[in-house]
């Protein structure tokens, strides 16, 4: 007992000596450093991503824009941090990175919003931007694509495709925009195939590469054909490959994971707007908004269509995404049903931005439930 | 083959050990550990040492950092001292993990129960809820163990994930914030819910409760006879039979303490850092918590210790993301280090020596 208690004591020490002497070193190196900042035209823009750049889907997405930002930007230097949990790590991330002299922060995930808001008021001379969600402050604005316009095109493709006339949807959290989502590809599938069905699967969670494939085989199992999904990894598109079944991917064009699958895939393409923000910041006329840019802006596209697609159902796309693009038509025009058959917009009335950010009911044609918040 | 010279070499239990391996025993493991990784980050074309003075500098190179790195081993602290009780008594819990989220469990209860108590009344009842359910969590598996002698080990495990899942259930159910838009978290927790902090940074009140438990404990354990039992039934539960102590009831108990205080850990948690209740609350923390207790020998006083080391790795690893190291690498880095540091152990008790072995 003695001689553990001696060898503890000893242990400690030197692992106190060897703290302290590195954290001697390390401060030195940082007022060497301290100098060299703050020179020239420079900026400094940090992206936090829930998931690993890895994950080939909406991270890699980002990060994607972000190099082309770095390309288009000499002059910007960029700072990532990767697989930032949407929790308490989340908050001291974001003040690391605001404290280190980024002026510009994009946090790229749902669930960063209330250490944004948190991390904001302490740092008003940071912009932060934070993608897919609604709060905003004078620093604080929020971005995202109307990729509701290419999950419709999306569905039209699946509903053509569906042998079975199932279609599963492996889904993350239940927040509006899954759901929007959701409900935009059904309203494709329905339009070439009044016979097919939705059927949806939760997940909860945006990034579990097995848990995604679990559940889209879970779809397979229940007679699916087509895959569709919003997360972020193609796993249920490696599902959907392994049994010779079909896929809509998302994010990016996920074809290369699951070549025979993947019929086509809703796209993101950030680069323009990151250039277009860090540019405003820097000159000074960047105001806080709530950015929720269309097709037309080109930041979500569908991916090119897989061999497997067929003429026809090319050129009915290309058809619909010319309205689209012209603002003709919007995907939630109505009418349009409830599951339970109950008309909820109107024959020729469209809904509004206000309430396709709040969806919380799915449309006639999805098999699935959303989870409610109190029964 | 050309293994003859390492068949050789074979490992021998010590009689004693010098106060000079014990010394060098963590000491060269820690430094092995990083000419190991050294190696691999070397290899894409960074400076190692570079990374290393970046990691602690942001883990103790500010004032923040340092704050940040309290924060982070607080719920380490509490869960580490809760489970070297249970290994004193060679009672291997493994659940802390889930006896943590039981516990935030419990104190989310009494939050969402009560908002317009005041904090001189909320907190203490937050306290003894978190404690209540996490230590009912550790004493669930405690009573086969103690009847039936079925391994804790497995039980206290499996556990985990239903005490993890029945905390997803709550916040997607049951629980979630009519406000969230249906992102599942709690609604935010009101003011009287929430433990005070120290001046701007997110240290808490856990850190008394921490240094408190973990001077209790050094008090129990060393100058009381029920500490004195536990010790004894840990090393001989026949022993401690023959000499009248009760091995069953201190079963039960010790694994109630344990997991109360992986319970508590639970409650500082959603108290202080995420003001609610929500899915991931621990990375990890109770899992971290069985390598502290066991570094630290299960003593009281070198579990702080070695909380805030644990403490400052795991926020040096997000720093070093920002000089451009992905998220894998820098979990590479920390598993290495660890890997040498637990792997270096068994030489302080065995030593390897060339020769024929005796009898073979």
């Amino acid at each position: 007992m003695k001689l553990t208690r001696k060898y503890l004591f000893m242990f400690l020490s030197i692992l106190l000596i060897l703290s302290v002497a590195v954290v001697g070193c390390g401060g030195g190196k940082q007022a060497s450093n301290a100098p060299a900042a703050g020179s020239g035209d420079k900026i400094k823009v940090a992206f936090v991503y829930v998931g690993p750049v890895g994950d080939a889907g909406w991270s890699y997405s980002h990060d994607q824009g972000r190099q082309y930002l770095v390309k288009e930007m000499p002059n910007v230097e960029t700072t990532v941090v990767e697989s930032v949990p949407e929790g308490a790590d989340a908050e001291r991330v974001l003040t690391e990175l605001a404290s280190k002299g980024n002026k510009v922060i994009f946090a790229t995930s749902f669930g960063y919003m209330d250490y944004v808001e948190k991390v904001a008021k302490k740092f008003p001379d940071v912009v932060f931007l934070h993608a897919t969600g609604f709060k905003t402050a004078s620093n604080v604005g929020t971005y995202f694509g109307r990729e509701y316009q290419a999950r419709y095109l999306s569905g039209l493709v699946a509903g053509k495709q569906t042998q079975t006339n199932l279609i599963g949807y492996v889904a993350a959290m239940p927040i509006p925009e899954v759901i929007r989502g959701i409900n935009a590809f059904t309203l494709g599938v329905k339009e070439v195939n009044p016979k097919a069905t939705v059927k949806v699967v939760w997940t909860n969670t945006w990034y579990d590469p097995a848990k995604e494939k679990d559940a889209a085989k879970s779809l397979l199992d229940a007679n699916c054909d087509v895959i569709a999904q919003h997360q972020d990894t193609p796993a249920p598109m490696q599902a959907a490959e392994e049994r010779g079944k079909f896929g809509i991917g998302y994010n990016t064009d996920m074809s290369k994971f699951a070549p025979k699958a993947v019929l086509t895939s809703p796209v993101w393409n950030w680069g323009p707007y990151y250039v277009k923000t860090v540019k405003a910041v820097m000159d000074k006329t960047w105001k806080s908004e709530q950015y929720w840019g269309p097709m037309s802006d080109n930041i979500i596209d569908l991916a090119p269509f897989g061999p497997m697609v067929g003429e026809d159902t090319k050129a009915l796309v290309a058809k619909k995404k010319d309205t689209i693009l012209k603002g003709q038509w919007d995907v939630f025009t109505g009418p349009i049903k409830d599951q339970q058959g109950q008309v909820k917009v109107q024959e020729g009335q469209k809904m509004t931005d206000k309430e396709m950010l709040g969806f919380d009911w799915f449309v006639q044609g999805v098999d699935g439930t959303i989870p409610s918040a109190k029964q | 083959m050309g293994n003859s010279w390492f068949s050789r070499w074979h490992f021998e239990k010590r009689e004693t050990t010098s106060n000079l391996v014990l010394v060098m025993v963590p000491v060269l493991s820690v430094v092995i550990g990083l000419i190991f990784t050294g190696l691999f980050i070397a290899l894409t074309g960074k400076d190692p040492l570079e990374v290393y003075l970046l990691m602690f500098d942001g883990a103790f190179g500010s004032a923040y950092g340092i704050s940040e790195t309290i924060v982070k081993s607080i719920p380490l602290l509490i869960c580490a001292l809760g489970l070297s009780i249970a290994f004193r008594m060679q009672l291997w819990n493994i659940g802390a993990e889930g006896q943590l989220y039981m516990g935030a469990f419990g104190a989310t209860w009494a939050a969402l129960t009560f908002p317009d108590w005041p904090a001189y009344q909320l907190l203490p009842v937050m306290m003894v809820a978190g404690f209540l359910a996490g230590g009912l969590w550790g004493l669930l598996p405690a009573i086969p163990r103690a009847y039936f002698k079925v391994n804790e080990t497995i039980t206290t495990l499996l556990m985990n994930y239903i005490a993890i899942l029945w905390v997803d259930y709550l916040v997607v159910g049951p629980w979630k914030d009519p406000k969230s838009f249906n992102f599942p978290i709690s609604p935010q927790f009101t003011e009287g819910a929430i433990l005070p902090t120290l001046g701007t940074s997110r240290i808490h009140m856990g850190l008394v409760f921490g240094v408190v438990v973990a001077l209790l404990l050094y008090i129990v354990l060393n100058y009381t006879r029920w500490g004195f039992e536990i010790r004894v039934s840990g090393e001989s539960p026949a022993a401690a039979r023959y000499a009248g102590m009760n091995y069953v009831k201190n079963i039960l108990l010790v694994m109630f303490i344990s997991g109360g205080l992986a319970g508590l850990a639970g409650m500082t948690e959603v108290s202080a850092i995420t003001q609610r209740l929500q899915h991931g609350i621990s990375p990890g923390y109770g899992y971290s918590a069985i390598i502290i207790a066991w570094l630290a020998r299960l003593h009281p006083a070198a579990i702080v210790l070695v909380s805030v080391i644990f403490g400052g790795m795991l926020v040096g690893g997000y720093s070093i993301q920002t000089s451009g190291f992905s998220s894998t690498t820098v979990s590479m880095l920390q598993g290495a280090i660890l890997f040498f540091v637990v792997g270096g152990e068994i030489f302080v008790n065995y030593r390897l020596v060339r020769g024929e072995k005796g009898g073979k």
